[in-house]
């Protein structure tokens, strides 16, 4: 089972002068699935993107089984994390496999070149995101589902303890969206691997997440599982804006119901009267 | 996960080896038609040589007429167009891989520029002329790379920025040689100017210095270029698969500025090699291409130039620099009219 472990102290991250992440000390839970969730510009994708060693910390340090994982040679922590950025760039004219096929870079060197363990993980991770069939497409040709899967194969391909994704679902359709989800779970629930993905969709990630992280300009206010995190008063602050929390019919996790000004019911039977954020 | 249906297996490794069969063929093929070329060109002029007579030459049995058209003449020229289409054509793919857009090529964004301004300078101030213009072409291409990488920097480099930057400078830089020409006496100009189109001929003592420089630089660019793999997929993605991106990238850059260098030093900046070798490499390969492609493009295209240069017209030579020039400059317009903002295709 999966022993690697990742945790911050006192992390602090920013751009310039700018401090977008400000004294974070969290554990991730190791073989289980964290969603980090918050408002626009809370810090989450810049949060990600310290915990994966691409932006070095101002002050505090994220541990890779307990060792700063600035002091780790890169190519030895990308044997055991892998990220999946927001944005990332694929070549003009790349085959599916050939793109894969790069996330098997950490685990050759300068004279060990390509062995049958490689493919034996490039053909694991296609068919573990369902994109066999594609193998030989050119990547510009796929549809943004498959794109998305074929990097999450690449991701697997890595064969990382640790897999972090940064908004893995954004702009997908709802039906992929879930699909992505389903596959990060089979993964956490067949390899043990640990999840943390920055998620939009707050009721997603209850479903899906064992452990929430909730940030707010640049700090985590909450964490926990989501039934034990997920109220109405803590949305409400998080994003300042009001809302019902209700139980999710289909997974039985929190599931949160926005308040606008407009389009809500006037009637006072409709409205619990444990209430406390209701319409004005 | 930790198990792949043996047919998947199966089927990744076949589709893995179809893309490595294809370019190793298309690299095959290259070599054999840069042979066929490079035969050519020692066979093909005012004295014609047989096919016969030149191996016999070659095997060091020759007669000492065609051992004088070989050995001093045609040999060193078409040897130099090899070495400098290998080293154009490195140097440029890596440029634009490594800077993800393909305006990005030494020769567009003012690298070879900077070569020429060191070179024209020694010959233009100090009378310099031979192998030892090498030292003022690499000199000028470092300090152009690196004011161009400065100039462009804003947290990072990105490849357009780099691109617009390079191409002012360039711009620039040019102006310079400009200035250098018309200050100085009119032979020394003309000897400059036939130096900046890029030619090839009576360059042979520059063939040692070159060869020795590239023992050294293609290894290396061969070597660090199986970076390149990861950092195509951009920086983020590249540091998540263990490689350091911004020292990786300084890293290759350096080696193909060398290599623009030294090969500029030689035969001066030949127009566009650098240029139309990748993406040529890319079409063939379909796919991103290696750059053992790229560079047998480079040296297919020199050497085929530079043949066409010596006998297209009949009675007049031109500089082989004046074809690539009149091929390469179509391609950049087309390239400018059809790139978006990032430079990538649309």
């Amino acid at each position: 089972m999966n022993e690697t472990t990742l945790h911050t102290e006192g992390l602090r991250l920013g751009y310039g002068s700018r401090t977008v992440v400000d004294g974070v000390s969290v554990r991730i839970p190791p073989g289980r699935i964290t969603m980090v969730v918050g408002p626009n510009a809370c810090g989450k994708s810049t949060f990600l993107r310290g915990l994966a060693r691409l932006l070095g910390p101002v002050a505090g340090a994220v541990y890779l089984d307990g060792k700063d994982i600035c002091s780790l040679p890169s190519r030895q922590v990308a044997t055991r994390l892998g990220i999946l950025p927001q944005s990332p760039i694929a070549p003009e004219g790349i085959t599916v496999v050939d793109l894969v096929g790069r996330g098997r870079h950490p685990h050759q060197g300068w004279f060990r070149q390509w062995t049958p363990a490689d493919d034996e993980a490039v053909a694991a991770a296609l068919a573990a995101t369902g994109t066999l069939e594609l193998a030989e497409r050119p990547v510009d040709e796929l549809s943004g589902g498959q794109r998305q899967r074929v990097w999450i194969a690449m991701a697997l391909a890595q064969r990382t303890d640790i897999l972090l994704l940064d908004e893995p679902t954004t702009y997908l359709d709802v039906a992929h969206q879930v699909e992505v989800l389903d596959l990060l779970a089979d993964l956490n629930a067949s390899e043990g691997t640990t999840v943390v993905a920055v998620l939009h969709d707050l009721n997603l990630a209850c479903r899906y997440a064992d452990h929430l992280l909730a940030m707010k300009d640049g700090r985590v206010v909450a964490e926990g599982p989501p039934a034990d995190v997920v109220d109405e008063r803590t949305v409400t602050e998080l994003f300042a804006m009001p809302c019902r929390v209700i139980e999710d019919p289909v997974s039985g996790t929190p599931l949160v119901v926005p308040v606008g000004r407009h389009h809500v019911r006037k009637t006072a039977a409709d409205a619990p009267a444990s209430a406390s954020s209701g319409p004005r | 996960m930790t198990c792949a249906p043996p047919d998947a297996v199966r089927s990744v490794a076949r589709a893995r080896g179809r893309g490595a069969a294809r370019v190793r063929a298309v690299s095959a093929a290259l070599a054999l038609a840069v042979l066929a070329m490079f035969t050519l060109s020692l066979c093909v002029g005012d004295y014609p040589i047989g096919l016969g007579d030149l191996i016999a030459s070659l095997t060091a049995r020759g007669t000492p007429a065609v051992d004088y058209v070989v050995h001093r003449l045609r040999l060193p020229r078409a040897e130099l167009a090899v070495l400098v289409g290998v080293a154009f054509g490195l140097a440029g793919t890596i440029f634009q891989q490594v800077v993800r857009n393909p305006l990005a090529s030494p020769d567009v964004i003012g690298v070879a520029s900077g070569a020429s301004v060191g070179a024209i300078a020694l010959i233009a101030l100090a009378g310099v002329s031979g192998p030892p213009l090498a030292a003022g072409a690499l000199a000028g291409a470092l300090l152009t790379a690196a004011a161009i990488y400065l100039l462009a920097w804003r947290r990072g480099v990105t490849g357009h920025r780099l691109a617009l930057v390079g191409v002012g400078v360039a711009a620039g830089l040019n102006g310079v040689v400009s200035f250098f020409l018309t200050r100085t006496d009119v032979k020394v100009a003309a000897e400059g100017l036939l130096w900046l189109t890029g030619s090839l001929y009576g360059r042979a003592d520059h063939v040692a210095p070159l060869a020795a420089a590239m023992a050294v630089l293609v290894p290396a660019a061969f070597l660090l270029g199986r970076s390149l793999r990861a950092l195509q997929l951009g920086d983020d993605s590249a540091r998540g698969l263990g490689v350091d991106a911004e020292r990786r990238r300084r890293a290759l850059l350096l080696v193909a500025v060398a290599l623009t260098g030294a090969a500029t030093a030689a035969a001066g900046p030949v127009a566009f090699v650098a240029f139309v070798s990748g993406p040529i490499a890319a079409r063939l390969t379909r796919g991103a291409p290696g750059l053992l492609p790229a560079a047998l493009v480079g040296a297919l295209v020199t050497v085929t130039a530079d043949f066409a240069a010596q006998h297209l017209i009949p009675g007049a030579q031109v500089t082989v620099g004046v074809v690539t020039g009149a091929v390469g400059a179509p391609y950049l317009l087309w390239l400018l009219a059809v790139a978006d903002r990032g430079g990538r295709r649309r």
